[in-house]
């Protein structure tokens, strides 16, 4: 799967723009000023120290988020339900956050970060296991387990994990030990991301258990032929993407919120599918849609108080561009010959 | 005889044990067994419809995960011009109209470009998400909600014409006749016939001289209609509002429903309708404090159940043999 940068970077480019002006066309139709939006919207998401460092941080998270996403489509898994995974991950994370006293810090983040991946592995790996075994298309699984999760987790939150003695409802504070630390106002999770994405990036491109993945998910009786197992690398990737997404959870409780409330993590599983489909299931291409996306989410409420328009505008702008940068309409315009990208065909197991 | 209608033993013993079930309430309280058996029909009815759209689709060999995204679309634009118009019968058929526009995206993408399905599904979802939340505006009203009545014989068969054929709105009853019309139309009509073919092996059926990209159009556009009918059907009449994500993952259940009912009309309905009883009995309980179990647990049981639903039948049922596929005509 190779990224050719010339012709098949303008599509994403060319999509940003028109998403951005049939977004202005809706903003003006509700009677505000499409410049002033997009104005606060450069400014808060990239121009300034304090919002690079907020965009930063808002896309270290969501390129974990579509390397989870990522792992499952290069497996031919859709992981559709990431959303659930996050939140399983950050409630897990968030307690032993705030539940283990008096460790380093060193010793404190990766079992927490562990501890919620597993969360998130326990999740989509059921999913995995289920379509392995059952036939169930992870597609109707992953959103059912969405709902449930959301539901046990807030179950979790009102009762066995909530701070007694608080008119909110929400988890005591993560303690600072398991805090990921800043350098410079500089989130270090951001490097963390980008340094699992190099890591996915060679485990498809260097590793027989990559090979057998990518392998199984570009074609699957074949695979079969060849003697790789199709059940165990169904519900290894769903697993792996599962975990990824539990870490994605974990990491954003460690680094931005520091307790746990579930609307939080609202939407971070979605933004992964729309993030993993730009970089059209690439580690590394998904980088830049990433940031942009971060920056895009990092602005959303400065948005809504200082150009009065609904933060929604995000989600539509984000929905427009998806939908610009994979139906090939725009490619077939900008003569670029890049696939358009497949996860499972039917409903075969 | 089973064998002829396709029915297989368990389903029968299943049947005749919920019938059993049903007369012992009946007899020990016949106004609740009443609500609560209506109560499932309204529960279980736009779910029924949601599947039909899925069934349209699949059986022409185009999975359609965008269901949840035409009712939304069709939903909020059918609220918004029923509100605006103070007329309920535009709203409505604004809701089809949408419905038919929607699927025509998802059918050109899916078609004409041959992307893949489950992604273009998604994008639907996503974007009829971002649309309707951003455009969203908070306290309309439409002018009337559709009127409740009885039907004025079936009505009263004693037993099941009171579950069935009162308190409901117009476009319950016409889903009664509607799902039934498409169980005949799928097998008894040349249409039918056609749609089963090009789902199953569209090279023979193109060979025979049918036009694959026609008739998956045709019928793809048609599911948007029935989409939209449902979307207008919930906003409308059902609950007489919209509100942000109503859908909230019915139309992924829908699809369990189909595939529980083996792509089958008739079997997707009675899945549908077990799905709502067994929503509308939960929601009694709860209501008679029989069980105590968190308000949580108790929102989770739909998608427990279709989880359920489908790790018992997705395996040992077969898809249409083209569903996901998209088609190439061989090149001489």
């Amino acid at each position: 799967m190779k990224f050719k940068i010339t012709r098949d970077a303008l599509v994403p480019i060319a999509s940003v723009l028109v998403a951005l002006a049939i977004g202005a066309i809706l903003i003006a139709a509700q009677g505000h000023s499409p410049m002033q939006a997009y104005h606060v919207l450069i400014v808060k998401g990239f121009q300034s120290t304090s919002g690079l460092q907020a965009t930063l941080s808002k896309a270290g998270i969501l390129i974990i988020s579509g390397l989870a996403i990522t792992f499952g489509l290069r497996a031919g898994l859709f992981n559709i339900g990431a959303q659930g995974q996050v939140l399983s991950g950050a409630l897990a994370f968030t307690y032993i956050g705030y539940r283990l006293h008096g460790i380093p810090m060193w010793i404190h983040i990766p079992i927490a970060l562990i501890f919620g991946a597993a969360c998130g592995a326990l999740v989509g790996g059921f999913a995995g296991f289920l379509k392995a075994t059952r036939g169930v298309h992870e597609v109707i699984s992953t959103i059912m387990l969405n709902s449930i999760m959301a539901a046990i987790v807030d179950y979790l939150t009102q009762n066995q994990f909530r701070l007694q003695g608080q008119p909110n409802t929400r988890t005591p504070d993560i303690l600072h030990s398991a805090r990921l630390p800043h350098i410079f106002g500089y989130p270090t999770g951001f490097i963390i991301a980008v340094l699992l994405a190099v890591v996915i990036n060679w485990v498809f491109k260097r590793t027989t258990i990559g090979f057998e993945l990518d392998t199984v998910g570009r074609n699957r009786s074949a695979s079969w032929y060849a003697g790789i197992s199709v059940k165990k690398s169904i519900v290894l990737g769903m697993l792996v993407s599962g975990a990824i997404a539990g870490f994605t959870g974990g990491m954003f409780s460690s680094e931005t919120t520091g307790y746990f409330v579930p609307a939080f993590y609202s939407g971070i599983g979605f933004d992964g599918i729309t993030i993993a489909l730009l970089g059209r299931a690439n580690p590394i291409a998904l980088i830049p849609g990433a940031i942009f996306i971060g920056g895009m989410r990092s602005a959303q409420s400065a948005i809504q108080f200082e150009a009065g328009v609904s933060p929604d505008i995000i989600n539509l702008l984000l929905a427009l561009v998806l939908f610009f940068a994979t139906a090939p309409f725009l490619a077939k315009l900008i003569k670029s010959n890049a696939k358009t990208l497949t996860t499972t065909s039917g409903w075969g197991s | 005889m089973l064998k002829r209608i396709n029915i297989k033993p368990w389903q029968l013993i299943l049947g005749v044990v919920l019938l059993g079930v049903w007369i012992y309430c009946y007899i020990a309280n016949t106004d609740i067994t009443n609500s609560v058996v209506a109560s499932g029909m309204r529960f279980g009815m736009p779910l029924a419809l949601a599947a039909m759209v899925g069934i349209m689709c699949e059986r022409s060999g185009v999975i359609n995960i965008g269901i949840e995204g035409t009712m939304l679309l069709s939903g909020f634009t059918g609220f918004y011009v029923a509100s605006w118009s103070k007329n309920i019968v535009a709203g409505l058929m604004i809701a089809i109209l949408t419905g038919i526009l929607t699927s025509f995206v998802h059918a050109m993408m899916t078609i004409q470009w041959k992307m893949d399905q489950i992604i273009a599904g998604t994008i639907i979802n996503i974007l009829a998400s971002g649309l309707t939340s951003f455009l969203y505006k908070q306290g309309s009203t439409i002018p009337n909600s559709w009127p409740i009545f009885d039907i004025p014989i079936l009505g009263q068969i004693p037993f099941i014409g009171h579950a069935f054929f009162t308190q409901q709105g117009p476009i319950q009853y016409l889903g009664l006749i509607l799902i039934p019309a498409i169980w005949v139309m799928m097998y008894k009509t040349r249409w039918g016939l056609r749609t089963r073919a090009v789902g199953e092996n569209p090279g023979s059926a193109d060979t025979a001289g049918v036009s694959v990209i026609k008739v998956r159009m045709i019928n793809v556009m048609f599911g948007g209609a029935i989409g939209g009918f449902v979307g207008g059907f919930i906003c409308l009449e059902l609950v007489g509002s919209f509100s942000k994500e109503f859908t909230a993952g019915s139309g992924f259940t829908a699809l369990a429903l189909m595939i529980f009912g083996r792509w089958n009309p008739m079997g997707a309905f009675a899945a549908a309708i077990l799905f709502g009883l067994a929503q509308a009995l939960s929601t009694q309980l709860q209501i008679f404090g029989v069980t105590n179990i968190p308000n949580q647990f108790i929102t989770m049981l739909p998608y427990v159940f279709t989880i359920v639903v489908l790790a018992v039948s997705a395996g040992k049922v077969r898809p249409p043999a083209a569903a996901g596929k998209s088609y190439e005509k061989e090149q001489a």
